[in-house]
């Protein structure tokens, strides 16, 4: 099963190898994982998206937590949260293609970031399914290249990460 | 005022108390090297820079202070790793300082640089380098806080050269505040009051336990909880020393080569009390057939321990000694309760005792080839209550662990978790540094010893009168005994051909060296060598293809035996 998780760390130098070196050392999957500072410069916010059964989860929560650098994990699991993935698509927009290409553009409210007279590069946000689904759509006019951020996500209500806010 | 870096490392070194430090110079640390010189911390050479942290390792183990190793940059922190490996596995508080080329240098492949940062990463606790001389004091600090709290383990800092030269005022920081790291020392009274009352409906309970029950010296509570609800306990390697073995409720070690009382106890047991173990393969044998009828509760430190290789049913997570401290005084407000348990453990007490009668620890006696077994037992017998006792790993280490009778804690220095051949001589002369009166005994294989012989310069030079025990067989005797069980005897590369004359290596080094060939030498030969001051190595011919029993194959249940008998 799929597991999004938040980990708050230092945001020094070598943590991201920690972190990475924790899921491939011990034989954990990462499907993604995408990292940046916060408000706070002094704390990095990775999203990591991860798969495995409870008992791994635990482990992988729990080691995570284990990490000196680490100051708080929250995982998803069973929580309503807010999943976002950016994703850049280079797709061939030639006479035949171009309208067609623009308008599943305009139905996934994507952006048209760069045109040239046989390509567009368009740039669309969303939920990793909805990412997947314009990217199928695209598909056949023929994409070049495409980047994909990989999602980060935040829990829905009022409550912050920190338990004293 | 203003000091240098290496000023600096020397100054917080001793405001933690460190009065010895093990190390090896080079280029990147000659600047500590001759700060060093006038500094009142003693530092010791040793041969080898793995030595130099296994020693280290050795002080801190027999101590429970932490440990200090130097070591250069390039090879002579590569040289570190496996005496890193070897603390990390077994929660060994250690600080290790490596030298590392300029930081401008840093990541051009400059002479003797390695990323050793990177390569201790899955190793250490934590590691850091140094990259500014004003942070040096706040990572000292950081470094041993982290090395000794929680569940220990070694920590390294790598500092640049130009770190060591450049300037800074000293301020030793009193507090250190890391908010990612906040080990839970206090275990849950409301676990522990569900503990009790586990522990009070249980018929066949058995205690586990593990090192955790030596890094928090919580020897003298163990025993009282044991002997107040009458519960049989078995130990770890790793927890050895820390339960009497010739009390009468101990089963002595569990697991691959655990006894067969201590392995059909667990297997049979409805309540298995886990007390800073961490149920290692070696221990479980087959996970699926692992304690089968019994309630698990787990008390530890670490978290990640928890849940890790078996189910539990109650997880404490917490400091052991904290954790046995409130269970006594919970199980102490039922007194009544508690009284009657221990006659309603009494025919399990029983059940055990009948396997102990069917298959004690023992092996078969000869008056013409030396038995190991037999010079495990005339040492113990001739040696002190507080003798502290090295392993290597292999054999002898087994051998050791079975028939010598430790009755303190502190007393058994071995590598559990990563096996290290090579650790016990080093550990020893750590041992033996941080308490130069006491016995310190190096139990040892060929094998084994020749992978830090050099260290009896070492010893050598310092004075320092470890007793080296080997027990030569001309085999790497554990590899050779797999062999020989599930190999079809076919011996690869485990008879080591080349006969050592160990008489004389020791002579070489200006140490004494004595042999045994036949059983009536032994009790002379250890007579002799206790008697003599400085180092001595006693080589003791023995019987050659004597296996370790009993054995629980890998893969198999623990009541699924090799036995000796």
């Amino acid at each position: 099963m799929k597991h999004t998780i938040s980990v708050l760390v230092e945001n020094e130098f070598g943590v991201l190898a920690r972190v990475a070196g924790l899921f491939s050392g011990r034989g954990f999957n990462i499907e993604s994982l995408s990292v940046a500072p916060t408000l706070d410069p002094s704390i990095s916010r990775m999203t990591i998206v991860t798969s495995g059964d409870d008992r791994i989860l635990e482990q992988i929560n729990k080691q995570l937590n284990k990490l000196i650098d680490t100051i708080k994990v929250i995982d998803f699991t069973g929580e309503e949260f807010i999943e976002r993935e950016l994703c850049m698509i280079k797709v061939t927009a030639e006479d035949d293609t171009r309208a067609e290409v623009l308008r599943i553009c305009d139905i996934f409210r994507g952006k048209v970031v760069d045109v040239t007279p046989k390509c567009y590069v368009i740039e669309v946000t969303g939920a990793p399914a909805k990412i997947n689904a314009i990217i199928e759509l695209l598909r056949p006019m023929g994409i070049k290249e495409l980047v994909r951020s990989g999602p980060v996500a935040l829990g829905r209500g009022p409550k912050g990460w920190r338990s004293n806010d | 005022m203003k000091l240098t870096g290496s000023k600096i490392l020397l100054e917080c070194l001793q405001r933690e108390g460190v009065d010895t430090v093990f190390g090896y110079p080079g280029g990147t640390v000659i600047n500590i090297y001759d700060d060093l010189m006038d500094s009142p911390i003693k530092h010791i050479l040793t041969r080898h820079e793995q030595a130099a942290v296994h020693a280290a390792d050795g002080y801190a183990r027999a101590t429970g202070k932490v440990g200090v190793a130097i070591a250069t940059s390039g090879p002579g922190a590569t040289n570190t790793i496996t005496g890193i490996a070897t603390a990390y596995m077994d929660s060994i508080p250690l600080v290790v300082i490596s030298g590392q080329v300029p930081t401008p240098l840093i990541g051009n492949d400059a002479f003797q640089e390695a990323d050793i940062i990177g390569i201790t990463r899955p190793i250490t606790k934590h590691n850091f380098l140094v990259r500014d001389v004003k942070d040096l004091a706040t990572i000292m600090k950081k470094a041993f806080y982290i090395a000794r709290t929680g569940r220990p383990g070694p920590v390294v800092i790598d500092l640049p050269k130009d770190i060591q030269l450049a300037t800074a005022k000293f301020e030793y920081p009193e507090t250190v505040e890391l908010r990612g790291y906040k080990p839970t020392y206090s275990g849950n009274v409301r676990m522990v009051e569900k503990a009790a009352a586990m522990i009070l409906a249980a018929k066949k309970p058995v205690i586990y336990v593990g090192g955790g029950a030596t890094l928090t010296d919580a020897h003298a509570e163990l025993k009282q909880l044991a002997e107040m609800i009458q519960a049989p306990v078995t130990t770890t390697l790793m927890g050895m020393a820390c339960f009497p073995k010739r009390h009468p409720l101990s089963l002595g070690m569990l697991g691959m080569h655990g006894t067969y009382y201590a392995n059909m106890a667990v297997t049979n047991s409805d309540l298995l009390i886990a007390l800073g173990a961490r149920f290692d393969d070696r221990v479980t044998g087959k996970i699926a057939t692992f304690a089968p009828h019994a309630k698990i509760i787990h008390v530890d430190i670490d978290p990640t321990s928890i849940k890790k290789n078996v189910r539990v049913d109650l997880p404490i997570v917490g400091d052991l000694r904290d954790v046995l401290t409130k269970l006594l005084k919970e199980l102490g407000e039922h007194a009544e309760e508690v009284t009657k348990q221990g006659d309603r453990l009494k025919p399990w007490l029983e059940e055990i005792a009948d396997w102990r009668r069917q298959q004690p620890m023992s092996y078969v006696p000869s008056k013409t080839e030396i038995k190991p077994q037999f010079v495990i037992e005339k040492l113990r017998e001739l040696s002190s209550d507080d003798a502290i006792v090295t392993t290597e790993v292999g054999q002898h280490q087994m051998w050791a662990a079975q028939f010598f009778d430790f009755v303190q804690p502190r007393t058994f220095l071995s590598s559990g978790g990563l096996g290290t051949m090579g650790f016990g001589l080093p550990a020893a002369l750590g041992a033996q540094a941080a308490f130069p009166k006491r016995q310190v005994i190096d139990i040892s294989g060929d094998g084994s010893f020749q992978m830090n012989s050099q260290e009896l310069a070492t010893l050598v030079q310092y004075r320092l009168p470890v007793k080296i025990v080997i027990l030569n067989n001309n085999f790497l005797g554990m590899v050779r005994q797999w062999q020989q069980l599930f190999f079809n005897k076919r011996y690869s590369q485990t008879c080591m051909e080349l006969p050592i004359d160990f008489v004389k290596l020791a002579e070489a080094y200006g140490a004494t060296g004595l042999r045994a060939g036949k059983p009536e030498e032994v009790e002379e030969v250890i007579r002799k060598a206790f008697a003599t001051k400085g180092p001595v190595i006693m080589e003791f011919k023995i019987s050659r293809e004597e296996n370790v029993l009993p054995m629980v194959p890998a893969g198999a249940s623990l009541n699924e035996m090799v036995l000796a008998s």
